[in-house]
Protein backbone atom coordinates (compact mmCIF):
# COMPACT_ATOMS: atom_id res chain seq x y z
CA UNK A 1 0.00 0.00 0.00
CA UNK A 2 1.34 3.41 -0.95
CA UNK A 3 2.51 5.57 1.92
CA UNK A 4 1.00 8.99 2.44
CA UNK A 5 2.73 12.03 3.94
CA UNK A 6 1.56 13.60 7.19
CA UNK A 7 2.87 16.82 8.62
CA UNK A 8 1.92 18.52 11.88
CA UNK A 9 3.48 20.14 14.88
CA UNK A 10 3.85 17.94 17.93
CA UNK A 11 4.44 19.86 21.14
CA UNK A 12 5.73 22.78 19.10
CA UNK A 13 8.14 20.79 16.90
CA UNK A 14 7.52 20.17 13.20
CA UNK A 15 6.97 16.51 12.39
CA UNK A 16 6.70 14.91 8.96
CA UNK A 17 6.32 11.20 8.29
CA UNK A 18 5.20 8.79 5.62
CA UNK A 19 2.53 6.49 6.98
CA UNK A 20 0.13 3.84 5.70
CA UNK A 21 -3.12 5.52 4.71
CA UNK A 22 -5.72 5.00 7.43
CA UNK A 23 -3.21 4.82 10.30
CA UNK A 24 -4.65 6.19 13.51
CA UNK A 25 -2.96 9.19 15.10
CA UNK A 26 -2.28 7.03 18.16
CA UNK A 27 -0.31 4.50 16.13
CA UNK A 28 1.47 7.23 14.17
CA UNK A 29 2.54 9.00 17.36
CA UNK A 30 3.63 5.86 19.18
CA UNK A 31 5.08 3.69 16.42
CA UNK A 32 6.38 6.20 13.87
CA UNK A 33 7.22 9.33 15.82
CA UNK A 34 8.11 7.69 19.11
CA UNK A 35 5.88 9.68 21.47
CA UNK A 36 4.52 6.94 23.70
CA UNK A 37 2.75 9.23 26.15
CA UNK A 38 -0.73 8.63 24.62
CA UNK A 39 -1.76 5.11 25.62
CA UNK A 40 -3.80 2.60 23.66
CA UNK A 41 -6.40 1.34 26.13
CA UNK A 42 -9.68 0.32 24.57
CA UNK A 43 -9.31 1.61 20.98
CA UNK A 44 -13.07 2.20 21.14
CA UNK A 45 -13.30 5.75 22.43
CA UNK A 46 -14.36 4.59 25.87
CA UNK A 47 -11.32 4.90 28.15
CA UNK A 48 -9.70 8.23 27.22
CA UNK A 49 -6.13 6.96 27.73
CA UNK A 50 -5.19 8.06 24.19
CA UNK A 51 -6.48 11.64 24.66
CA UNK A 52 -4.41 14.36 22.98
CA UNK A 53 -5.06 18.04 22.28
CA UNK A 54 -5.51 18.89 18.60
CA UNK A 55 -5.75 22.61 17.79
CA UNK A 56 -6.87 23.32 21.34
CA UNK A 57 -9.55 20.60 21.49
CA UNK A 58 -9.43 17.32 23.35
CA UNK A 59 -9.56 14.38 20.93
CA UNK A 60 -9.15 10.65 21.06
CA UNK A 61 -6.09 9.71 19.03
CA UNK A 62 -7.21 6.06 18.70
CA UNK A 63 -10.25 7.15 16.64
CA UNK A 64 -8.54 9.96 14.72
CA UNK A 65 -6.81 9.16 11.45
CA UNK A 66 -3.35 10.76 11.29
CA UNK A 67 -3.96 12.06 7.76
CA UNK A 68 -6.82 14.23 9.01
CA UNK A 69 -4.35 16.09 11.25
CA UNK A 70 -2.24 17.59 8.46
CA UNK A 71 -1.27 21.11 9.46
CA UNK A 72 -2.63 20.71 12.99
CA UNK A 73 -0.96 21.59 16.30
CA UNK A 74 -0.92 18.52 18.52
CA UNK A 75 -0.10 18.52 22.21
CA UNK A 76 0.65 15.41 24.24
CA UNK A 77 1.62 14.97 27.86
CA UNK A 78 5.25 14.40 26.89
CA UNK A 79 5.41 18.02 25.75
CA UNK A 80 4.26 19.63 29.00
CA UNK A 81 7.42 19.82 31.07
CA UNK A 82 9.83 22.64 30.30
CA UNK A 83 13.57 22.32 30.84
CA UNK A 84 13.08 19.36 33.14
CA UNK A 85 10.54 21.21 35.27
CA UNK A 86 7.19 19.46 35.49
CA UNK A 87 3.98 21.22 34.44
CA UNK A 88 1.84 22.23 37.45
CA UNK A 89 -0.64 19.46 36.54
CA UNK A 90 2.09 16.84 36.50
CA UNK A 91 3.46 18.14 39.81
CA UNK A 92 -0.03 18.10 41.36
CA UNK A 93 -0.71 14.55 40.16
CA UNK A 94 2.53 13.39 41.80
CA UNK A 95 1.93 15.28 45.04
CA UNK A 96 -1.70 14.13 45.36
CA UNK A 97 -0.93 10.45 44.58
CA UNK A 98 -3.30 10.86 41.66
CA UNK A 99 -1.41 8.25 39.68
CA UNK A 100 -1.07 4.60 40.60
CA UNK A 101 -0.47 2.29 37.65
CA UNK A 102 -0.14 5.43 35.52
CA UNK A 103 -1.82 4.14 32.38
CA UNK A 104 -4.69 6.64 32.44
CA UNK A 105 -2.53 9.53 33.65
CA UNK A 106 -1.44 11.09 30.32
CA UNK A 107 -5.06 11.12 29.11
CA UNK A 108 -6.28 12.54 32.41
CA UNK A 109 -3.65 15.29 32.25
CA UNK A 110 -4.63 16.18 28.68
CA UNK A 111 -8.31 16.42 29.65
CA UNK A 112 -7.39 18.50 32.69
CA UNK A 113 -5.12 20.78 30.66
CA UNK A 114 -7.89 21.63 28.20
CA UNK A 115 -10.16 22.41 31.14
CA UNK A 116 -7.64 24.72 32.82
CA UNK A 117 -6.76 26.40 29.51
CA UNK A 118 -10.40 27.48 29.15
CA UNK A 119 -11.50 27.59 32.79
CA UNK A 120 -8.56 28.61 35.01
CA UNK A 121 -10.60 28.39 38.23
CA UNK A 122 -12.88 25.40 37.75
CA UNK A 123 -15.42 24.13 40.25
CA UNK A 124 -15.33 20.52 41.37
CA UNK A 125 -18.26 19.84 39.02
CA UNK A 126 -16.30 21.35 36.14
CA UNK A 127 -13.42 18.97 36.88
CA UNK A 128 -15.68 15.92 37.13
CA UNK A 129 -17.32 16.85 33.83
CA UNK A 130 -13.97 17.48 32.12
CA UNK A 131 -12.62 14.09 33.22
CA UNK A 132 -15.85 12.22 32.49
CA UNK A 133 -14.48 10.64 29.33
CA UNK A 134 -11.41 9.24 31.07
CA UNK A 135 -11.49 5.99 33.00
CA UNK A 136 -9.18 5.19 35.94
CA UNK A 137 -9.37 1.75 37.53
CA UNK A 138 -6.91 2.45 40.35
CA UNK A 139 -7.50 5.66 42.22
CA UNK A 140 -11.26 5.96 42.61
CA UNK A 141 -10.89 9.39 40.94
CA UNK A 142 -10.89 11.49 44.10
CA UNK A 143 -7.09 12.08 44.17
CA UNK A 144 -7.23 13.01 40.47
CA UNK A 145 -10.01 15.54 41.04
CA UNK A 146 -8.07 17.00 43.96
CA UNK A 147 -4.87 17.18 41.87
CA UNK A 148 -6.60 19.16 39.12
CA UNK A 149 -8.12 21.56 41.67
CA UNK A 150 -4.69 21.95 43.31
CA UNK A 151 -3.04 22.66 39.95
CA UNK A 152 -5.69 25.28 39.21
CA UNK A 153 -5.00 26.97 42.56
CA UNK A 154 -1.25 26.91 42.00
CA UNK A 155 -1.74 28.38 38.52
CA UNK A 156 -3.82 31.24 39.90
CA UNK A 157 -1.16 31.90 42.56
CA UNK A 158 1.48 32.13 39.86
CA UNK A 159 -0.72 34.48 37.88
CA UNK A 160 -1.39 36.73 40.90
CA UNK B 1 -4.11 -3.36 8.91
CA UNK B 2 -4.45 0.22 7.86
CA UNK B 3 -7.29 1.15 5.53
CA UNK B 4 -6.86 3.79 2.86
CA UNK B 5 -8.62 7.12 3.38
CA UNK B 6 -9.84 9.04 0.33
CA UNK B 7 -10.63 12.73 0.87
CA UNK B 8 -12.80 14.67 -1.59
CA UNK B 9 -13.56 18.38 -1.69
CA UNK B 10 -17.17 17.76 -2.77
CA UNK B 11 -19.92 15.50 -1.46
CA UNK B 12 -20.69 14.50 -5.04
CA UNK B 13 -17.24 12.97 -5.57
CA UNK B 14 -17.33 11.32 -2.16
CA UNK B 15 -20.71 9.78 -2.99
CA UNK B 16 -19.23 8.36 -6.17
CA UNK B 17 -16.27 6.86 -4.28
CA UNK B 18 -18.65 5.28 -1.74
CA UNK B 19 -20.08 3.08 -4.47
CA UNK B 20 -16.98 0.86 -4.12
CA UNK B 21 -17.70 -2.19 -1.98
CA UNK B 22 -16.48 -2.02 1.61
CA UNK B 23 -16.03 1.75 1.75
CA UNK B 24 -17.54 3.65 4.67
CA UNK B 25 -18.00 7.37 5.15
CA UNK B 26 -15.74 8.82 7.83
CA UNK B 27 -17.28 11.56 9.95
CA UNK B 28 -15.82 12.01 13.42
CA UNK B 29 -14.55 8.45 13.50
CA UNK B 30 -16.31 7.53 16.74
CA UNK B 31 -18.39 4.83 15.05
CA UNK B 32 -16.49 3.82 11.91
CA UNK B 33 -12.89 3.88 13.18
CA UNK B 34 -14.14 2.21 16.34
CA UNK B 35 -15.68 -0.57 14.24
CA UNK B 36 -12.42 -1.05 12.35
CA UNK B 37 -10.41 -1.06 15.60
CA UNK B 38 -12.76 -3.76 16.87
CA UNK B 39 -11.99 -5.88 13.83
CA UNK B 40 -14.90 -5.17 11.50
CA UNK B 41 -13.46 -6.72 8.35
CA UNK B 42 -16.39 -5.57 6.22
CA UNK B 43 -14.73 -2.12 6.06
CA UNK B 44 -12.01 -1.89 3.44
CA UNK B 45 -11.60 1.87 3.06
CA UNK B 46 -12.67 5.28 4.37
CA UNK B 47 -14.16 8.11 2.33
CA UNK B 48 -14.70 11.64 3.57
CA UNK B 49 -15.59 15.04 2.18
CA UNK B 50 -14.28 18.41 3.32
CA UNK B 51 -17.06 20.43 1.65
CA UNK B 52 -17.48 23.51 3.90
CA UNK B 53 -21.30 23.36 3.97
CA UNK B 54 -21.03 20.09 5.91
CA UNK B 55 -19.58 22.01 8.85
CA UNK B 56 -21.97 24.98 8.81
CA UNK B 57 -24.75 25.87 11.22
CA UNK B 58 -27.39 28.25 9.87
CA UNK B 59 -30.20 29.66 11.99
CA UNK B 60 -32.66 32.08 10.46
CA UNK B 61 -36.34 32.82 10.91
CA UNK B 62 -36.70 30.01 13.43
CA UNK B 63 -35.36 27.47 10.95
CA UNK B 64 -32.17 25.58 11.70
CA UNK B 65 -29.85 23.78 9.32
CA UNK B 66 -26.97 21.84 10.83
CA UNK B 67 -24.34 20.40 8.49
CA UNK B 68 -23.71 16.70 8.96
CA UNK B 69 -20.07 17.21 10.03
CA UNK B 70 -21.00 19.61 12.84
CA UNK B 71 -19.87 18.16 16.16
CA UNK B 72 -21.85 17.77 19.37
CA UNK B 73 -19.48 20.28 21.02
CA UNK B 74 -20.23 22.88 18.33
CA UNK B 75 -23.98 22.45 18.87
CA UNK B 76 -23.63 22.58 22.65
CA UNK B 77 -21.83 25.95 22.53
CA UNK B 78 -23.87 27.60 19.74
CA UNK B 79 -25.89 30.46 21.28
CA UNK B 80 -28.88 30.01 18.96
CA UNK B 81 -29.12 26.30 19.70
CA UNK B 82 -29.27 26.64 23.49
CA UNK B 83 -32.45 24.50 23.78
CA UNK B 84 -30.52 21.61 22.21
CA UNK B 85 -27.38 21.99 24.31
CA UNK B 86 -28.57 19.49 26.89
CA UNK B 87 -29.11 16.83 24.24
CA UNK B 88 -25.74 17.54 22.58
CA UNK B 89 -23.97 17.34 25.93
CA UNK B 90 -25.64 13.98 26.61
CA UNK B 91 -23.38 12.40 24.01
CA UNK B 92 -20.11 10.90 25.27
CA UNK B 93 -17.42 12.74 27.20
CA UNK B 94 -15.69 15.97 26.15
CA UNK B 95 -13.33 14.30 23.63
CA UNK B 96 -16.15 12.33 21.98
CA UNK B 97 -18.25 15.51 21.72
CA UNK B 98 -15.36 17.25 19.94
CA UNK B 99 -15.38 14.47 17.34
CA UNK B 100 -18.87 12.94 17.09
CA UNK B 101 -20.99 14.49 14.35
CA UNK B 102 -24.69 15.02 13.81
CA UNK B 103 -24.54 12.88 10.67
CA UNK B 104 -22.88 10.02 12.51
CA UNK B 105 -25.33 10.16 15.37
CA UNK B 106 -28.15 9.40 12.92
CA UNK B 107 -26.53 6.01 12.32
CA UNK B 108 -25.57 5.19 15.91
CA UNK B 109 -27.20 1.95 17.07
CA UNK B 110 -28.83 1.73 20.51
CA UNK B 111 -27.72 2.32 23.24
CA UNK B 112 -26.06 5.25 21.41
CA UNK B 113 -27.65 7.98 19.29
CA UNK B 114 -29.09 10.18 22.05
CA UNK B 115 -28.98 13.33 19.91
CA UNK B 116 -31.02 11.65 17.20
CA UNK B 117 -33.76 11.15 19.79
CA UNK B 118 -33.89 14.93 20.10
CA UNK B 119 -33.95 15.33 16.30
CA UNK B 120 -36.81 12.83 16.07
CA UNK B 121 -38.88 14.77 18.59
CA UNK B 122 -38.13 17.93 16.60
CA UNK B 123 -39.46 16.16 13.49
CA UNK B 124 -36.26 17.03 11.63
CA UNK B 125 -35.57 16.42 7.98
CA UNK B 126 -32.44 14.63 6.80
CA UNK B 127 -30.80 15.92 3.61
CA UNK B 128 -28.52 14.22 1.14
CA UNK B 129 -27.70 14.75 -2.54
CA UNK B 130 -30.68 12.49 -3.31
CA UNK B 131 -33.09 14.84 -1.56
CA UNK B 132 -34.73 15.37 1.79
CA UNK B 133 -36.39 12.74 3.97
CA UNK B 134 -38.46 13.02 7.14
CA UNK B 135 -36.25 11.71 9.94
CA UNK B 136 -38.64 8.89 10.76
CA UNK B 137 -38.47 7.57 7.19
CA UNK B 138 -34.71 8.04 7.17
CA UNK B 139 -34.26 6.08 10.40
CA UNK B 140 -36.45 3.23 9.17
CA UNK B 141 -34.29 2.78 6.09
CA UNK B 142 -30.89 3.98 7.27
CA UNK B 143 -29.06 0.72 6.52
CA UNK B 144 -30.02 0.91 2.85
CA UNK B 145 -29.27 4.62 2.57
CA UNK B 146 -26.04 4.99 0.63
CA UNK B 147 -26.05 8.74 -0.06
CA UNK B 148 -23.96 10.83 2.33
CA UNK B 149 -26.12 12.76 4.77
CA UNK B 150 -25.32 16.44 4.25
CA UNK B 151 -27.49 18.18 6.85
CA UNK B 152 -30.41 18.03 9.22
CA UNK B 153 -33.05 20.72 9.37
CA UNK B 154 -35.82 21.57 11.83
CA UNK B 155 -37.82 24.44 13.27
CA UNK B 156 -36.65 25.80 16.59
CA UNK B 157 -39.18 24.86 19.27
CA UNK B 158 -40.99 27.60 21.16
CA UNK B 159 -39.42 28.69 24.44
CA UNK B 160 -39.62 25.77 26.86
CA UNK B 161 -41.36 23.59 24.28
CA UNK B 162 -38.49 21.13 23.94
CA UNK B 163 -37.50 18.81 26.75
CA UNK B 164 -34.80 16.16 26.86
CA UNK B 165 -33.77 13.57 29.40
CA UNK B 166 -31.05 10.95 29.29
CA UNK B 167 -30.99 8.29 31.98
CA UNK B 168 -27.64 6.67 32.68
CA UNK B 169 -26.19 4.87 35.67
CA UNK B 170 -22.76 6.55 35.60
CA UNK B 171 -22.75 10.30 36.19
CA UNK B 172 -22.04 12.61 34.49
CA UNK B 173 -21.13 10.48 31.49
CA UNK B 174 -22.66 7.09 30.96
CA UNK B 175 -24.29 5.02 28.27
CA UNK B 176 -28.07 5.39 28.09
CA UNK B 177 -30.51 3.23 29.95
CA UNK B 178 -32.92 5.25 27.84
CA UNK B 179 -33.44 8.78 26.63
CA UNK B 180 -36.62 10.76 26.03
CA UNK B 181 -37.23 13.95 24.07
CA UNK B 182 -40.53 15.79 23.80
CA UNK B 183 -41.82 18.74 21.82
CA UNK B 184 -45.07 19.94 23.34
CA UNK B 185 -47.42 22.72 22.35
CA UNK B 186 -50.00 23.88 24.84
CA UNK B 187 -53.25 25.76 24.33
CA UNK B 188 -53.88 28.92 26.38
CA UNK B 189 -55.83 26.82 28.92
CA UNK B 190 -52.72 24.67 29.50
CA UNK B 191 -53.96 21.58 27.73
CA UNK B 192 -51.61 19.85 25.32
CA UNK B 193 -52.52 20.76 21.75
CA UNK B 194 -49.77 18.72 20.11
CA UNK B 195 -47.13 16.36 21.37
CA UNK B 196 -44.21 14.58 19.84
CA UNK B 197 -42.43 12.10 22.10
CA UNK B 198 -39.25 10.35 20.97
CA UNK B 199 -37.62 7.47 22.81
CA UNK B 200 -34.02 6.23 22.70
CA UNK B 201 -32.94 2.69 23.64
CA UNK B 202 -36.54 1.46 23.52
CA UNK B 203 -35.91 -0.21 20.14
CA UNK B 204 -32.85 -0.77 17.95
CA UNK B 205 -33.12 2.87 16.88
CA UNK B 206 -34.92 5.99 18.15
CA UNK B 207 -38.72 5.71 17.89
CA UNK B 208 -41.83 7.81 18.43
CA UNK B 209 -44.18 6.94 21.30
CA UNK B 210 -47.33 7.37 19.19
CA UNK B 211 -49.77 5.93 21.72
CA UNK B 212 -48.49 8.22 24.46
CA UNK B 213 -48.63 11.23 22.11
CA UNK B 214 -52.25 10.48 21.30
CA UNK B 215 -53.15 9.93 24.95
CA UNK B 216 -51.59 13.26 25.90
CA UNK B 217 -53.62 15.34 23.45
CA UNK B 218 -56.10 17.60 25.21
CA UNK B 219 -54.74 16.71 28.65
CA UNK B 220 -53.04 18.97 31.18
CA UNK B 221 -49.49 18.42 32.40
CA UNK B 222 -50.51 17.18 35.84
CA UNK B 223 -50.09 13.78 37.47
CA UNK B 224 -53.69 12.88 36.61
CA UNK B 225 -53.50 14.49 33.20
CA UNK B 226 -50.49 12.51 32.00
CA UNK B 227 -51.51 9.18 33.58
CA UNK B 228 -53.16 7.80 30.41
CA UNK B 229 -50.05 8.68 28.37
CA UNK B 230 -47.74 6.99 30.86
CA UNK B 231 -49.94 3.88 30.83
CA UNK B 232 -49.28 3.41 27.11
CA UNK B 233 -45.70 4.80 27.01
CA UNK B 234 -44.21 1.36 26.34
CA UNK B 235 -46.61 0.47 23.53
CA UNK B 236 -44.71 -0.73 20.49
CA UNK B 237 -41.32 -0.67 22.19
CA UNK B 238 -38.84 -3.53 21.88
CA UNK B 239 -35.82 -2.53 23.95
CA UNK B 240 -32.63 -4.56 23.97
CA UNK B 241 -31.13 -6.34 26.92
CA UNK B 242 -27.52 -5.20 27.13
CA UNK B 243 -24.90 -4.67 29.86
CA UNK B 244 -26.53 -1.33 30.75
CA UNK B 245 -30.05 -2.59 31.43
CA UNK B 246 -32.42 -5.44 30.67
CA UNK B 247 -35.34 -4.99 28.34
CA UNK B 248 -37.67 -5.56 31.29
CA UNK B 249 -35.99 -2.81 33.31
CA UNK B 250 -36.15 -0.32 30.47
CA UNK B 251 -39.84 -1.03 29.98
CA UNK B 252 -40.53 -0.66 33.70
CA UNK B 253 -38.73 2.66 34.19
CA UNK B 254 -39.78 4.36 30.95
CA UNK B 255 -43.12 5.67 32.34
CA UNK B 256 -41.37 6.94 35.47
CA UNK B 257 -38.85 9.00 33.49
CA UNK B 258 -41.35 10.15 30.90
CA UNK B 259 -43.56 11.31 33.76
CA UNK B 260 -40.73 13.26 35.35
CA UNK B 261 -39.92 14.91 32.04
CA UNK B 262 -43.55 15.89 31.39
CA UNK B 263 -44.06 17.25 34.90
CA UNK B 264 -40.60 18.83 35.22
Amino acid sequence: MAKVPVQFTLNGAEKAEFIDSGTTLLNALRDKIGDTSPKGGCHQGTCGACSVIIDGELRLSCLTLAETCNGAAITTTSGLSEGGVLHPLQRAFLDAFATQCGFCTPGMIMAAKVLLDHTPSPSREDVVEALSGNICRCTGYEPIIQAVLTAARSNSQHAA
Amino acid sequence: MALALQTFSTVKDANAALKAAGTRYLGGGTLVVRAVNEGDVSVSGFVRSTEPSLSAIAVSGGKVRIGASVTMAAIARHPDLAPLARAARAVGGPAIRNMATVGGNLFAPAPYGDFTVALLALDATVSSDSGELPIETFLATRESNHAIVTAVGFSLPVEGGFRFLKVSRVKPKGVSVLSVATVLEQAPDGTVSSARIALGCMADRPMRARAAEKALAGRTLTSDGIAPALAVASDGTSPATDPIASAWYRTQVLPVHLGRLLLG
